[in-house]
């Protein structure tokens, strides 16, 4: 319904343009080395690979993705930023306006009954038929995949929901479950089988921090057996705990990726000098050519935070200390504050990421 | 029943995997006989069961208080199956004729509204609980689905249909006395041959189900609401129904797929005259093609964004 009113608003213009997009060379990769993709090979690659809705709304451009085999991969973006229209254009739910996606070394859409079998996904949420008990929603998942032997579905069954805790309310009905335990659910679907790729959006999404950290130690667990993890959060601490390598999203462009340790150091630190004598060491900063000084009142009696742009490599740290100890500012903390992922997130987006909600 | 899977059954492995046979097989049933539980496992479907199963209890009850109270069956009341062929006269001397009105009376609109709402909901409301995604990343197939889901509506089709006529002759043998029977063309039949008979009008009855099927089917792959689906079918179904009773309209009839519905009273015929009854499985066969394709060209290029 969406869509059929969202098609009236006005998209002639911008369909011209999307129909001649489509036409962009489709690179055959169906002969070479497809089922080899092994290690060191990208598990996703995506090359321009856009989607323009039917209304016009660009929502996903021109993305360049690469996801390593073997790594945890953080997928970060505010609401709105693409990352599910992203998603289920690699999952092939939709297709793309124009570029290409290759998931395991193979064309998606093209390839889904293929490669969508080593693939458990969680998209947006868990999604359950609330009259079946939470076995049967598995069950009936586990038949959709033709790949799947009938044999071994209920024992595959009975291990997914063991591995996230669900064994217990196995026979209830999922209408009854709370918004966690159908997470849980969610993640057992994905693991029916033995998975080469395992995309999770959001998965810690309505756990509470017991869940969260046993969900983090499965991704863990699952990343040691050689899974690949793709996995969207909003939760930045989140990725840095467990991510290996990281994009950031924003306005439907990825601003940029790579490992995590890099994105983060690709945020300058700040130097931080704890004070009582805030305005003379902000002054001696000054002095010494130091930039972006800000004065951050702290509590009475514990000194004032004196905080500046770091300084370039090249300068001595114990040069400036000496300059401010000269000065006669009484300095009690001297030192560099790491980047955190955060502040490479705002310095990348210019938002705060809880435009995520 | 059988015939429309086996049929699909055959068709399906050579398309389905190049690799062995058994893996041919499970792409083929494993799914489908997860949906037929599914299906026949919701509430909803119960319940509609049950109403049609209702039906021709009610319309015994009815016939045998009207003559209780020493009043001929005529024509007339308690029917409801509007200008159906006048079986309800018989039924007094004959249970066997309740399930023949029993029919005529739920296929104008309670059978075909039963499968309207099994019909649209089957990709909408799929794609309303959000559980068509995580069907379609299993990955389902999007023709395997499709074909499934069409499979599990024409089985409720034939289910629906002998559930009234399994009441019906239940209700009928409870209320009526039962015996050999006069066919519409006055020759006398033993009561094995109508038995005999009221299958093949059931199934003549479950056939005219698939032309509102295809058309449920395809409405289901335009919405994401389950609910909608539902409606806009049953709606079209009443539509049609009406838009058969305008004279002007006369140059449309015969393309209604409700047009040659009653045909299946002619199988009371001796010798059975085929004429309209192969119009009629003409045309549903003709709406199955057309909606179906429609269906499925519409399910390959959506976008499942639900």
């Amino acid at each position: 319904m969406e869509e059929l009113s969202a098609g009236s608003t006005g998209s002639a213009g911008s369909n011209g343009s999307a129909g001649s997009a489509v036409s962009a060379p489709d690179k055959d990769t169906d002969t070479d080395e497809a089922a080899g993709g092994g290690a060191g090979s990208a598990v996703i690659a995506t090359r321009a690979l856009t989607k323009r809705y039917r209304g016009g709304q660009l929502a996903v451009d021109g993305l360049d993705l690469t996801v390593p085999a073997g790594s945890v991969f953080g997928f970060l973006g505010p609401n709105g930023s693409g990352k599910t229209t992203t998603i289920r254009m690699l999952m092939g739910l939709i297709e793309p306006t124009s570029g290409t996606a290759q998931v395991l070394g193979r064309p998606m859409p093209r390839a889904a009954k293929a490669v969508l079998p080593q693939v458990g996904a969680l998209i947006e949420g868990p999604a359950l038929y609330g009259f079946l008990s939470g076995r049967d929603n598995l069950l009936r998942y586990d038949s959709a995949d033709p790949t799947a032997d009938p044999r071994t579905r209920r024992a595959r069954v009975a291990a997914a929901l063991d591995r996230v805790g669900l064994t217990a309310a196995a026979g209830k009905k999922a209408k009854a479950y709370s918004l966690g335990m159908k997470q849980r659910l969610g993640l057992a679907a994905a693991l029916l089988q033995s998975r080469r790729l395992l995309v999770l959006d959001e998965p810690t999404n309505g756990l509470d921090p017991q869940g969260m950290r046993e969900i983090r130690a499965l991704v863990r667990e699952l990343a040691s057996d050689g899974t690949t993890v793709f996995l969207s959060s909003h939760l930045l601490d989140e990725i840095e705990q467990v991510c290996s390598h990281a994009a950031v999203m924003a306005q439907g462009r990825l601003i940029a990726q790579g490992p995590v340790s890099e994105l983060a150091a690709g945020a300058r630190g700040r130097l931080v000098v704890t004070t009582p004598d805030a305005a003379d060491a902000a002054r001696v900063l000054k002095e010494q050519g130091i930039g972006d000084v800000v004065v951050e009142e702290g509590a009475e009696g514990a000194g004032a935070r004196v905080t500046a742009e770091s300084p370039p490599p090249d300068r001595d740290l114990a040069e400036l200390n000496a300059a401010l100890v000269t000065a006669g500012v009484r300095v009690r903390g001297f030192g560099l504050e790491q980047a955190s992922l955060e502040d490479a997130f705002v310095a990348l987006t210019g938002e705060g990421f809880d435009v995520a909600g | 029943m059988s015939r429309v899977e086996t049929s699909r059954a055959e068709a399906m492995p050579e398309a389905a995997s190049q690799a062995a046979r058994a893996p041919g097989l499970l792409w083929t049933f494993g799914l489908f006989r997860s949906e037929l539980v599914t299906t026949f496992r919701r509430w909803r479907t119960i319940a509609l069961l049950g109403v049609l199963a209702a039906v021709p209890i009610l319309v015994g009850i009815a016939v045998k208080i009207e003559t209780g109270d020493g009043s001929s069956t005529g024509g007339g009341p308690g029917g409801g199956g509007g200008e159906g062929p006048a079986f309800i006269a018989q039924i007094t001397n004959n249970g066997l004729f309740l399930v023949f009105t029993a029919l005529a009376a739920t296929l104008p609109f309670f059978l075909p509204m039963a499968v309207g709402v099994i019909a649209g909901d089957a990709i909408a409301g799929e794609a309303n609980a959000g559980t068509l995604r995580y069907l379609l990343v299993a990955p389902a197939g999007r023709t395997r689905l499709l074909l499934t889901k069409y499979a599990t509506t024409m089985t409720f089709c034939v289910v629906a249909t002998l559930v009234v006529a399994a009441s019906a002759l239940a209700a009928g043998a409870l209320l009526f006395p039962l015996g050999d029977l006069t066919t519409i063309s006055g020759t006398r039949i033993s009561f094995a041959e109508g038995l005999f008979r009221a299958l093949l009008i059931a199934l003549a009855v479950a056939a005219s189900l698939i032309g509102i099927a295809a058309l449920g089917l395809f409405i289901s792959t335009l919405t994401n609401s389950g609910i909608a689906a539902m409606a806009t079918t049953v709606g079209l179904l009443i539509t049609v129904q009406i838009l058969d009773q305008i004279p002007q309209l006369d140059a449309l009839h015969p393309y209604f797929f409700s047009h040659y519905w009653l045909s299946f009273a002619d199988l009371m015929r001796e010798p059975v005259y085929w004429d309209d009854l192969q119009r009629n499985l003409g045309l549903q066969a003709l709406y199955a093609a057309v909606f179906g394709s429609a269906a499925w060209a519409r399910f390959m290029a959506k976008d499942v964004t639900a």
